[in-house]
């Protein structure tokens, strides 16, 4: 008989016009919509709580201590013409090329800031020495945070400058800085 | 004949292929899901451009986030797997004679991250959970040069497993001198190479 397609809703249902009382035999439905609401609620608390996106870590290298056995080892000699020392404090930079103390100051804006100044400095080194031969002294001043730290490393990361070295500050450094903010001060 | 007259019909949707791909998803990130631990000390990390990602294994986590005064800092120690915990747990118990019973020994090696001094250790793992979180929040291992426990901690954590890497996860506003002093103990033990935790942060168009 053609009266079972009760469960097909898009056919149009054949035999309805015989007279007999016919109950039509139904498939039983089963409402799947609280399993779908269900359903749906749990995938949206796991695509929330899932953590795509694991931290990442940026690598750092420090050298070795100087212990009783290498204090007779020279340091390196690198010539003063390679070199820019920055020293890093909160959100600035004071830095100087060479050995000529003469300070200046910068800070990480992007355009403007350390990256411009690194960009040139390695340019004059490179038209005298040739590629690669910039070394950068990373000196962290007190007052600088974590920030910092992280910002001028990955500063030295966008450049691309592999040569650089993390150094502790001189107490001549530091009074050399701290004269420097006493002149910007006055000069306000 | 039979005439056809329009019918009013329910239209009813198969949703048979929603519930398909519904329950498919589902089960895709119930399987790919890892809740991220919950961390003790809360910290901020810094954004950098650095894209390489955290091994999950085999790595120790140094926390470290300003304390109240903004001067110094706090640290806290974590490594990732049970296993090493527990070893860890043996090792200060060999080294400072203190005595673990079966129950501390459960809660520690279940803790991410820990944050109290050798001394406070026992009493720490006897508090309720939300003494502990009231703990957390002003406890610090100790780094001084006198009492450097942190050095403890990564000499333990690497006995217990040789392959271990360290990481440093960091607030951006610690203050720098508080980093120094940690990676001056990790200098101490001969360890130069390790890695700063960051998030991404979009690599600027030169």
């Amino acid at each position: 008989m053609a009266a079972e397609v009760g469960g097909d809703s898009g056919a149009p249902k054949k035999g309805k016009k015989s007279g007999k009382a016919h109950k039509p035999k139904k498939r039983p439905r089963i409402d799947m919509t609280p399993m779908v609401d269900l359903g749906f609620l749990l995938l949206t608390f796991f695509v929330l709580t899932t953590t795509m996106s694991t931290p990442n870590t940026m690598p750092v290298v420090v050298p070795p201590k100087i212990t009783e056995k290498d204090k007779d080892v020279e340091p390196p000699k690198i010539s003063e013409d390679k070199v820019i020392t920055l020293l890093v404090s909160r959100g600035k930079i004071y830095y100087y090329a060479g050995l000529e103390k003469n300070l200046q100051v910068t800070d990480f804006s992007p355009k403007t800031g350390i990256r411009k100044i690194l960009l040139e400095r390695r340019a004059e080194v490179e038209a005298n020495y040739g590629k690669d031969e910039m070394i950068v002294i990373i000196k962290m001043m007190e007052d600088a945070q974590y920030r910092d730290f992280v910002d001028i490393l990955d500063e030295m990361a966008v450049i691309n400058q592999k040569k650089y070295a993390l150094v502790e500050i001189t107490p001549e450094e530091k009074d050399i800085v701290e004269e420097y903010r006493k002149t910007m001060e006055k000069t306000l | 004949m039979a005439k056809f007259k329009a019918k009013k019909q329910n239209i009813t949707i198969d949703m048979t292929p929603m519930v398909d791909l519904a329950f498919l998803l589902i089960t895709f990130f119930m399987l790919t899901v890892k809740f991220r631990a919950p961390e003790s000390l809360e910290v901020h990390v810094p954004s950098s451009i650095a894209d390489t990602p955290l091994p999950a294994q085999d790595i120790m986590v140094i926390s470290i986030a300003p304390d109240a005064t903004g001067k110094g800092g706090r640290v806290f120690f974590g490594v990732d797997s049970k296993h090493t915990r527990l070893a860890i747990l043996e090792k200060i118990q060999e080294r400072y004679g203190y005595e673990f019973d079966e129950q501390e020994k459960r809660l520690f090696s279940v803790l991410p991250e820990i944050g109290v001094p050798f001394s406070q250790l026992k009493s720490y793992l006897n508090t309720s959970e939300a003494e502990r979180k009231q703990v957390d929040k002003i406890s610090s291992i100790p780094i001084d040069s006198t009492n450097n426990e942190l050095k403890e901690w990564i000499l333990f954590a690497r006995y217990s497993n040789p392959k271990i890497r360290i990481a440093i996860r960091a607030d951006e506003k610690t203050p720098y001198p508080v980093i120094a002093r940690v990676i001056e103990t990790l200098r101490d033990q001969k360890v130069h190479r390790f890695n700063l935790i960051t998030t991404l942060e979009a690599q600027p168009k030169s």
